[in-house]
């Protein structure tokens, strides 16, 4: 066992945990991660050995670079007494490799001499090798946390270390691909495409695997990665121009492999067969405020009450003409997060997980507003938050088939949808006034 | 639409849904405005992902897929894969993927034998939305 350190993005802290355990149990590496802490970028772990410590991290976004930890202290002088302790014996095995030593600072920074003042006062370890500054043998890092301070203070008041750790630097994650992934250099986007960094992360939080399917049932412009199958109702969107379509991102991307397949469909006419297993599904529902959420079905139910196909005035049938545009109805957001549930414990391999992407106003958030379902467990509920709504990622797993289940299942039919998020949304968050709530029910639905 | 997709997919209309005639969904009737169109399109091999998806396909669904679009090569019974880099394996393998994967449906259409909604598929992508007097 073997204590390493992990240097976090200081970037959707509440996000850090969540994807860091999801890649744990997709590496089937045992961490502990209890103990992490959403303001500190710093992660001491502990684990079996350097190979569990780059598999853990080597697909994560969030997470930079993992390091050996040789020493850690409160300030220099504990950190050379406890690198002197701890690993002494390790020094002889590092004697003539090349090397470079780095300096990483944490709210606070220290000058040029200081750090080399810092680096040289290492010098007990006694490494003979050729210090190369460009691709060196061994990378030793000195990692410094302050507390932290007020920019109000000077300067000399605000310095005041919390925590200082020096290790050797073991690996990289993939944080860099989110520039190859970038939204403003991708070849087909659309007015929702998601942000490339948070549409990577959802990936490695649904446990997304080259041989896995992975569903994106709000497919739009783009899936997520891995071995996709995307629908979205939007033919166009789906489709694209010859030049510019989904294929072409893939292609972009070299991944074209990855992608299985597209179709156009209503999610709540979904043409995916019962008993097909997915490994998961990942998706941004639309939300009803760029983008309007409609399902099939008309506004006047009665005009389909006769159930007869509609003839043109030539005697064709008309849903047979390659322009025909069916008829569709506006629908509830919160009845969609409930029909995405039902799919999904229908649909998910024992274990798979259901990550889906939900807005909700600051001022009246509640667990209430998570939809359950019970044969899915709510495993992490990770906010990115803006001014005065956030959304979340929620993410389920779905509970393996023949447990039994101690919550009591909750029947769609009779539920009442109170105020959508758009209406909230296109109000400002104001407060409601009485006669604008409208509830909605299943007859209106 | 890769042929591998004619096998997760079933006709939409709810009333459908319990009859056994919903799924697969036909090829053998095409019509005249939309004659079938296959091409074939390399896509990387990968016999990890064959394996992970042969418990996944429904293998009598599949033989009358494939027999419809022409291909009455595959056997009878679905093959039991263990090893997917063993070297007896490679050719079923390289066989299944070039069937699944890259045999691409450019445009054609899709019958359910059990309502006969007819669903088309265009520029490689089937439309699985209902008109008016299907939907509940």
């Amino acid at each position: 066992m073997t204590q390493y350190l992990i240097l976090l993005a200081q970037k959707h802290e509440s996000f850090r945990k969540t994807e860091l355990e999801a890649l744990a149990e997709l590496e089937r590496v045992s961490v502990d991660l209890s103990h992490h802490d959403d303001n500190v970028p710093l992660l001491y772990v502990t684990l079996d050995c350097e190979e569990d410590a780059r598999k853990l991290i080597r697909r994560s976004i969030l997470a930079r670079s993992i390091f050996e930890v040789w020493g850690r202290g409160n300030s220099l002088d504990t950190l050379h007494e406890d690198v002197k302790q701890r690993t002494s014996h390790l020094w002889p095995k590092y004697k003539h490799v090349s090397f470079k030593f780095d300096v990483i600072s944490y709210q606070g920074s220290r000058t040029k001499e200081e750090q080399r003042e810092i680096i040289e006062s290492f010098s007990y370890v006694d490494f003979d090798g050729p210090i190369r500054m460009r691709n060196p043998g061994e990378v030793f890092t000195i990692v410094e946390e302050y507390k932290y301070k007020t920019d109000l203070l000077p300067s000399t008041e605000r310095r005041e270390l919390k925590d200082i750790c020096f290790g050797r630097f073991i690996a990289c994650s993939q944080r860099d691909i989110i520039d190859q992934y970038d939204l403003k250099k991708r070849k087909y986007i659309g007015t929702t495409s998601f942000d490339a960094e948070l549409a990577l992360i959802s990936s490695n939080i649904g446990l997304a695997a080259p041989g896995k399917i992975v569903y994106d049932p709000f497919a739009g412009t783009g899936t997520y990665t891995n071995l996709s199958i995307g629908s979205d109702i939007d033919g166009r969107q789906i489709r694209g121009t010859a030049k510019s379509n989904i294929t072409a991102n893939y292609s972009q991307y070299n991944i074209k492999s990855q992608f299985l397949d597209t179709f156009v469909c209503d999610f709540t006419h979904n043409p995916l067969r019962p008993s097909f297993r997915l490994d998961a599904i990942i998706c941004d529902p639309p939300y009803g405020v760029r983008e309007g959420l409609k399902v099939l079905g008309s506004r006047n139910a009665e005009r389909y009450a006769d159930k007869l196909p509609t003839r043109l005035e030539n005697g064709d049938l008309s849903h047979l003409r390659p322009d025909y545009i069916p008829p569709k109805k506006p629908y509830h957001f919160d009845a969609l997060l409930d029909d995405l549930l039902f799919f999904a414990a229908e649909h998910l391999v024992d274990n798979g997980r259901l990550c889906c992407w939900m807005p909700t106003a600051n001022e009246d958030y509640g667990e209430r507003h998570i939809p359950m379902h019970p044969d899915l467990n709510l495993i992490s509920n990770c906010v990115q938050e803006f001014s005065k709504w956030s959304r979340r990622l929620l993410t389920y797993k779905r509970r393996p088939r023949g447990c039994t289940t101690s919550l009591r299942p909750t029947a769609k039919s009779g539920r009442v949808y109170k105020e959508q998020f758009r209406d909230k949304y296109f109000r400002g968050f104001a407060k409601a006034k009485d006669h604008e709530s409208v509830e909605w029910t299943e007859k209106s639905l | 639409m890769k042929l591998l997709t004619a096998n997760f997919v079933q006709c939409t209309v709810k009333a459908c849904g319990s009859s056994p005639d919903c799924f697969p969904l036909h090829f053998d009737q095409q019509i005249p405005d939309l004659p079938l169109e296959l091409v074939h399109e390399d896509v990387d091999f990968s016999p990890e992902f064959i394996c992970n998806i042969l418990p996944r396909i429904e293998w009598a669904a599949l033989l009358t897929t494939a027999g419809e679009l022409g291909n009455t090569q595959l056997p009878d019974a679905k093959p039991e894969i263990e090893n997917p880099h063993a070297q007896e394996n490679e050719q079923l393998l390289r066989d299944l993927h070039t069937l699944l994967l890259e045999t691409q449906i450019i445009q054609g259409s899709m019958r359910c034998a059990n309502c006969g909604h007819i669903y088309f598929i265009r520029d490689s992508i089937p439309n699985f939305l209902l008109p008016g007097h299907l939907v509940q």
